[in-house]
């Protein structure tokens, strides 16, 4: 491990960066024989960045050489930074080296697109293929598709990887055009159109013969940068269930744009990255996935975009307040699920506890319901829902004044340094 | 009445047997160890019983769903104070329940039970999460840990099936006690003399393997850079990565 490479990982640590996923869940490959590494199917995060995401998988780029000249990425042909290419050989040592001291949970290699996609493919390809077959290596990988790779290659890769995916970035189609104008639309749903079938196929086969070779098991991910371009929120979730029910992604990736090349006019100028938007969006997500949520009931035609001052949750409950209240001894799963204030635990919690006895206000905090905010939205056997003669505007500044008033009181007690 | 044992799970399973048996209701189970004594109640120290242990635990994960038939071991490990009387409580409801009664969650001594249950399986899966190994000279993989509960003994298969070409020793430095894999098995061990810092675990330089602190350098570096200094949240990584655990990981020591 010499002085040289100590540089190019810093570098291409700091270019893969703003990669989202770090997922190392959805697979449970086991160690065959005496190899190294296995894959817990429900992931292990090994460190947290100061930032607070977490590190699961060695995320770095092979290279941050790139052909492409696009608008939002920092690896970008015309800008001026220090460059560096990790070799098939050095990125396997390092991986297996840190696999080995428990630090990471397996490799998630991406790369900028050099000489043409098809040599890029290959050479990340050739990393998986190494360390399988090489280190006799079962942990996770996540392989990045290049766009515009032949299909043979994708083929192979995926059968050496865990999840691979593509990024779409931008949502719309005449957005893409304008910010990379050298990429199109079809040339990144057609890696993803790929692996898809790839993974159908596998299962299929995997019906009849219980040993036929994987394909990317754990399927295929994507991401969205929100907010350098003017899609609303509406699109960007439409778009997201599309991938979900369609494309049958495992999940898309949200990443509030940070303004990496702010000389480049085609991009708006902010200071600091929509933290609170891409939060909103999250939740979203998590309502689909979760909680039996449909795009169109979070975000419509009427309101596009979300409410920035409270979760999408307890916007759907203020607009559709003659739902409520929901009785918790009586309703069922989906209805307990999209009370304000109760997740899924406490819902499935709910759901066990209510065989027993009928459920007071008492039972429900300490089970880890959140009263402050379902206490306008439930009902029990013992109070009649007095609160439930306010108007939801008024439901709502009471709210958000509360939690204000949260704000300011920590502000008050802390000493100010500065 | 007040129950005295041993400490052992075994020896707590012998006094619900007593109990039981004799049909005592105790004012409190406590360890010999604990026990400092009262005025007035009566104190009778109950002696672990192999056999009457072995079928309470029988009849108990009978009553158990298959998923939680671990729960009140795992709850034990966590040795809160008064957990004894709650798991009592606990096997009474359990036993007299046509049902499986681990959802009560209304009740508040099997909610006590679930919590302190899920405290131990968390931090089981934080030794799994944050133990780091360094090689030394003689080609082990070594890593000490000082974990809040008793919880070395749950994470073994996880790091056997893992690392299974490779030797590794896992220490717990609070109960001075650890596990060797050496390619077949896992064995228990106990140092005597100790070649490592037993706060931090870090070994002796000389103990080590060349370039195993340029491995930690570039660990430690990795994590600097791939942090995005424009979204900085402290809070939010001490949550995820309490305080406590700080000092074992080389990406937050400075070497």
């Amino acid at each position: 491990m010499n002085e040289k490479t100590q540089q190019k990982l810093n570098i291409l640590a700091d270019s893969a960066k703003y990669d989202v996923s770090c997922s190392s869940s959805g697979n449970s490959r086991a160690n065959t024989g005496k190899g190294i590494g296995n894959a817990v199917n429900c992931g292990i995060c090994h460190s947290f960045t100061a930032d607070g995401r977490c590190i699961s998988l060695l995320k770095v780029l092979m290279t941050n050489h790139c052909i492409y000249d696009c608008a939002y990425c920092i690896n970008r042909r015309s800008n001026d930074h220090q460059r560096a290419t990790l070799t098939p050989q050095e990125l396997v040592d390092i991986t297996i080296g840190f696999y080995r001291r428990n630090y990471i949970e397996g490799l998630f290699l991406s790369s900028g697109v050099i000489k043409n996609p098809d040599y890029t493919m290959e050479r990340m390809m050739l990393v998986a293929k190494k360390l399988r077959t090489e280190e006799r290596y079962n942990g996770y990988i996540h392989l990045k598709a290049i766009p515009g790779a032949s299909k043979e290659l994708i083929h192979e890769a995926g059968q050496y990887t865990d999840r691979m995916s593509v990024n779409i970035e931008i949502a719309s189609k005449p957005e893409l055009k304008r910010l990379a104008p050298e990429k199109n639309h079809r040339s990144v749903y057609q890696p993803m159109g790929l692996i898809k079938d790839g993974i159908l196929q596998c299962k299929e086969e995997r019906k009849k013969y219980r040993k036929a070779p994987s394909f990317v098991p754990a399927g295929q991910s994507t991401q969205l940068i929100v907010g350098a371009t003017p899609e609303s929120d509406q699109q960007i979730l439409s778009l997201a269930t599309n991938l979900y029910h369609q494309q049958k992604l495992k999940r898309v990736y949200y990443s509030g744009y940070l303004p990496v090349n702010g000389y480049d006019s085609r991009l708006p100028a902010i200071k600091t990255p929509p933290l609170v938007r891409e939060n909103r969006l999250y939740q979203s997500d998590w309502l689909m996935r979760f909680y039996h949520f449909r795009a169109d009931e979070i975000v419509s035609d009427t309101h596009p975009f979300l409410d920035l001052d409270v979760d999408p949750k307890l916007a759907y409950a203020l607009r559709n307040y003659h739902l409520y209240p929901v009785d918790v001894n009586k309703a069922d799963y989906e209805m307990i699920l999209r009370v304000p204030g109760i997740g899924v635990q406490s819902a499935q919690r709910i759901l066990q506890a209510r065989r027993f006895r009928k459920l007071a206000s008492s039972h429900l905090k300490k089970i880890g319901v959140v009263m402050k905010r379902a206490r306008y939205f439930i009902t029990n056997n013992e109070l009649p829902p007095a609160i439930f003669d306010i108007t939801p505007e008024k439901l709502k500044r009471q709210l958000l004044l509360a939690d204000q008033m949260k704000r300011r009181k920590i502000e008050d007690t802390q000493l100010k340094l500065l | 009445m007040i129950l005295l044992y041993d400490g052992s799970f075994e020896g707590f399973l012998s006094v619900i047997f007593e109990c039981y048996a004799h049909k005592i209701e105790p004012e409190d189970i406590c360890t010999e160890e604990m026990f400092q004594g009262t005025m007035f109640s009566e104190k009778i120290t109950v002696p672990t019983h192999k056999q009457h242990a072995h079928r309470v635990w029988k009849g108990w994960q009978h009553k158990l769903s298959r998923e939680l038939n671990q729960l009140p071991f795992l709850a034990f490990l966590s040795g809160e104070k008064g957990i004894e009387m709650r798991l009592l409580h606990f096997a009474r409801l359990s036993f007299a329940s046509p049902i499986t009664v681990e959802g009560n969650y209304g009740d508040e001594q099997v909610l006590a039970i679930r919590k302190a249950s899920r405290r131990v399986t968390q931090e089981a899966m934080r030794m799994i999460e944050f133990v780091r190994f360094q090689l030394t000279r003689d080609g082990i993989y070594f890593s000490g840990i000082r974990p809040r509960y008793d919880v070395l003994p749950m994470t073994l298969k996880h790091f056997k099936d893992r690392f299974a070409d490779q030797r590794w020793l896992l220490y717990d430095m609070k109960r001075d006690y650890g596990f060797y894999y050496n390619l077949e098995g896992v064995e228990e061990v106990t140092l005597n003399d100790k070649a490592f810092n037993v706060t931090d675990s870090k070994v002796q330089p000389d103990m080590l393997e060349e370039g195993e602190e340029a491995y930690q350098r570039l660990w430690a570096n990795y994590c600097e850079n791939i942090t995005i200094k424009e979204r900085l949240n402290l809070k939010c990584q001490k949550n995820h990565m309490p305080r406590r655990y700080w000092k074992f990981l080389p990406e937050k020591k400075v070497l």
